[in-house]
């Protein structure tokens, strides 16, 4: 039979079901593309092809009763009158034009909708409805329908804050930009040097204009560089805003005395041209990632509301007000909340977001189940054992060892600003002793104008500017930092620590293979047909492991070992399929070494082997592990999985790199905390919850995503996981930024010097002021991009 | 040349009318988001736009 594409999703699949010769890979499927049709929405398949998110089937609606509680509407929503209300979701499956279409035509298909709008870059949409019409539950279902099912998590409400900041940034770029030019423009007489007497009474009104446009640059847009000094001082800490603070004072209150006293115009046009530049500096720096979220701590994994029994009836309840000893029922695909025991069978826990491992385990009645885990069997009831706040995973975040945040503050640049004012303290002091031998009335003049000229803006602009485009290169290469600084701190780093599974492996696929006796077609078969009954994981590999196999026998009998194995008959004869404690526990002899995740099988109680469980490792790591060694990094690899796989690893990554093996999440932590003891600078290559301790505690974290709206735990960095085998690269080329640096700042201190040379003779004019700062300025941003480019294209072309 | 005062105020006038429609378009939330309003405007309701 040929295969075809979905319509709607594009994966592959039989024709089976089929309208309109349109064909679909499931039911679901289908029903979102009639859902559109009937409401004339199939735009939304001709602007991309197949745009669909495939339609899983576990959408129930119980799951979102909790979404009726009106505490969790308050969060949520911004009711604005009986008939408007306000939401903002975070919709991770954004991903193409066809996604805009149809969120922004919702109220196609349900009049309660009024307006609709997505931002595509932070994955969001806002959605104004009428409650009376549409409930917010029915809302988020109709979304879960078509395949956006929102995330909506307890620390998720940050959204509005954050813009907030980023607009006054705007305002103050604004406010400098208009003011720097208007000021430039008032100051061309001086410039030209026409005559006061030709002026008359325009030389005062024009300077007197220059001075009142320059205050709104002082004291609202260079607020922030004072503000960042002042702090910085407080801490007994100079940084380098404090030499920009205090050229910009200088600048100001020499220009004002010089109005002032009728002996010139000042330099307020170049004290303004600073402030823009800079700004706009900072703002080229600071911008991020906004589709990613580098602060999620364990509130952003967990759901807002869980559902309690009360006496037999089910209640929904905010989790902070969820206490010991309650009763919750986990449905399928819920996570559990608070560490628990189990109370009912059926229970498969995937605890991938806390350790990795993606299999489900299956876990017996009574047993602990632990916060962070997914049901994915049939609805289970538990009873809490600890306050979610208290949970062994959410104790992570407690941890004393992550108190102390990491000092960010530390910056390549602020030992060399050091140097650079001191310097710049002594050339001042020095041109004002001549002058005060030669013509004490040069002394003030001299002085200033040397702090005027030698603002260490130009070193800071490199810094900015070169970071920033460092930042926004390795962004296209998918590794996305938190922050420029981050960059910075990729330099220094002298040791990597890598997490396994998940990290050097890839999360979704495993493969299998059976080894041992050969099996005859009649016991394949009947292998297949024992295990498709069983909905566990490790059997549903099993059966589609014999693809080739499309007939079924009759199984007489068959006995489910919860969490061991099966026991059942076919064809009189008896088959055991199970871990190998449980045949063992049968009285099954075992033969050869049994290593690793594997499932055991024995024919009338004779055993003929094993089926292997084996992670894929991701391609090109044996050349990253070489590149990296060549490069004197020191490497480590921890994992939290028994050491079954250590031969394997040490064949290919080389034997030297030392392993540590059944690694809890704090001996993650301590293992770091440990390194950098030592005076290392360690950088944490990990995903999941289990390693948010030790991604949080490193130098640099770098947290592993397979699809990008998956969720990572807090981190500097998020990587996609295809591009680890380039980390060397990146690291090399976080490298060159520095060099980057030194080259253009090699060029700001010729400028510098040609500046000194009018400042020391107290010759200074605004003219000559006016032409360096912003061909300094310029040239110093073009280089840097130009450099950065061009070793981007250097280490980024080969791939 | 004290007409200069004059064209110069008004000029500062015409140039803060800008700032304030610049500051006015900040704080309305149209900076906020530099993507999708370039998708959102080739929506149609007939004609089919080029696939991204």
């Amino acid at each position: 039979m040929s295969t075809t594409n979905c319509y709607h999703c594009g994966t592959s699949c039989e024709p089976i079901i089929t309208i309109q010769e349109k064909y679909f890979c499931c039911d679901g499927c289908k029903l979102v593309y009639q859902l559109l049709d009937q409401n004339g929405m199939c735009q939304y398949y001709d602007l991309t092809q197949m745009p669909g998110l495939t339609a899983k089937g576990s959408f129930t609606s119980e799951k979102y009763n909790y979404l009726d509680s009106p505490s969790i509407q308050d969060q949520l929503v911004q009711q604005v009158s009986n008939e408007q209300a306000v939401v903002i979701f975070y919709l991770p499956q954004i991903h193409c034009v066809s996604c805009i279409w149809l969120l922004e035509h919702l109220n196609k298909i349900n009049p309660g909708i009024i307006h609709s709008q997505t931002q595509f870059d932070k994955k969001e949409i806002k959605v104004v409805y009428n409650p009376s019409v549409i409930s917010l539950k029915e809302l988020v279902q109709l979304l879960a329908f078509v395949g956006y099912e929102p995330m909506i998590h307890l620390g998720g409400n940050d959204l509005i804050s954050r813009k907030k900041v980023n607009r006054k940034q705007l305002f103050k770029i604004g406010i400098a930009g208009f003011c720097f030019s208007n000021i430039m423009m008032l100051s061309f007489p001086e410039y030209l040097s026409v005559e006061a007497s030709e002026l008359g009474l325009l030389r005062p009104f024009f300077i007197y204009l220059n001075l009142f446009l320059s205050l709104p640059v002082l004291f609202y847009s260079a607020s922030g560089f004072f503000i960042s000094a002042y702090t910085g001082l407080r801490q007994k800490w100079l940084n380098i805003d404090a030499p920009i603070a205090l050229a910009i004072i200088v600048t100001f209150s020499r220009s004002v005395y010089e109005i002032i006293t009728q002996t010139g115009a000042g330099y307020l046009d170049s004290m303004s041209g600073i402030v823009f530049f800079m700004l706009i500096g900072r703002w080229f720096q600071d911008k991020s990632y906004d589709s990613f979220s580098f602060d999620r701590d364990y509130t952003s994994f967990f759901p807002l509301a869980a559902t309690q029994l009360v006496n037999g009836k089910e209640e929904n309840q905010p989790l902070a007000s969820i206490q010991k000893g309650a009763r919750l029922l986990i449905r399928s695909d819920e996570m559990i909340p608070a560490d628990a025991t189990l109370l009912s069978e059926g229970a498969l826990i995937d605890y991938s977001f806390v350790t990795g491992e993606h299999a489900p385990v299956e876990i017996p009645l009574g047993q602990m189940v632990y916060a962070g885990g997914i049901q994915k069997g049939r609805a289970i009831e538990v009873e809490v054992v600890k306050p979610v706040g208290q949970s062994y995973i959410t104790e992570l975040w407690n941890s004393p060892a992550l108190q102390n945040e990491k000092n960010k503050m530390h910056s390549f640049v602020h030992p060399w600003s050091q140097y650079f004012t001191m310097v710049l303290l002594l050339i001042a002091l020095g041109s004002g002793m001549y002058w005060w031998r030669v013509d004490p009335s040069k002394i003030l003049p001299a002085i200033t104008s040397v702090l005027i000229v030698a603002c260490p803006c130009s070193l800071l602009l490199t810094v900015t500017f070169t970071y920033g485009n460092v930042l926004r290169w390795l962004g296209r290469s998918k590794l996305y930092c938190k922050n420029a600084s981050v960059v910075e701190s990729l330099e220094e780093i002298d040791t990597i620590v890598f997490d396994k599974t998940g990290t050097l492996t890839n999360h979704q696929d495993t493969y299998i293979e059976f080894m041992g006796e050969k099996l005859t077609i009649e016991d394949q078969i009947a292998i297949k047909s024992i295990t498709r009954e069983s909905l566990h994981p490790l059997s549903q590999l099993i059966a589609n492991y014999y693809t080739g196999i499309d007939q079924f026998t009759k199984v007489e009998s068959i006995q489910n070992h919860l969490g061991n194995g099966t026991r059942a008959k076919v064809g009189g004869k008896e088959y055991l399929i199970g871990s190998i404690k449980f045949l063992a526990l049968q009285g099954v002899q075992l033969s050869s070494e049994i290593k690793g995740s594997s499932v055991a099988l024995s024919i009338e109680g004779k055993f003929k082997g094993v089926f292997k469980i084996n992670h894929i490792y991701r391609d090109g790591l044996a050349k990253l592990f070489q590149d990296l060694k060549s490069k004197k990094y020191h490497l480590y690899l921890l994992s939290g999985d028994k050491s079954t796989e250590q031969m394997q690893l040490a064949q290919m990554l080389g034997e030297d790199i030392p392993m540590n093996f059944e690694q809890q999440p704090d001996d993650k932590l301590a293992f770091i905390q440990k390194l950098q003891s030592e005076g290392r600078k360690v950088m944490m290559v990990g995903d999941g919850l289990n390693d948010a301790g030790a991604l949080k505690k490193a130098n640099v974290g770098i947290a592993v995503t397979d699809q990008s709206h998956l969720f990572t735990p807090a981190s500097d960095a998020i990587i996609e996981g295809a591009k680890i085998p380039q980390i060397a690269q990146f690291l090399n080329y976080a490298k060159k930024g520095k060099l980057v640096i030194i080259l253009i700042f090699i060029l700001s201190i010729l400028y510098n010097i040609i500046g000194m040379y009018f400042a020391t003779r107290a010759a200074l004019s605004p003219m000559i002021a006016a032409i360096l700062m912003p061909i300094s300025s310029i040239s110093i941003v073009s280089l840097s991009a130009l450099f950065t480019y061009l070793f981007a294209k250097g280490h980024f072309s080969k791939n | 040349m004290s007409v200069i005062i004059l064209l110069i105020g008004v000029s500062v006038l015409v140039a803060g009318a800008f700032l304030a429609a610049f500051l006015w378009s900040v704080k309305n939330g149209q900076m906020d988001d530099d993507y999708t309003p370039s998708i959102r405007m080739l929506f149609d309701d007939e004609v089919n736009t080029t696939k991204k």
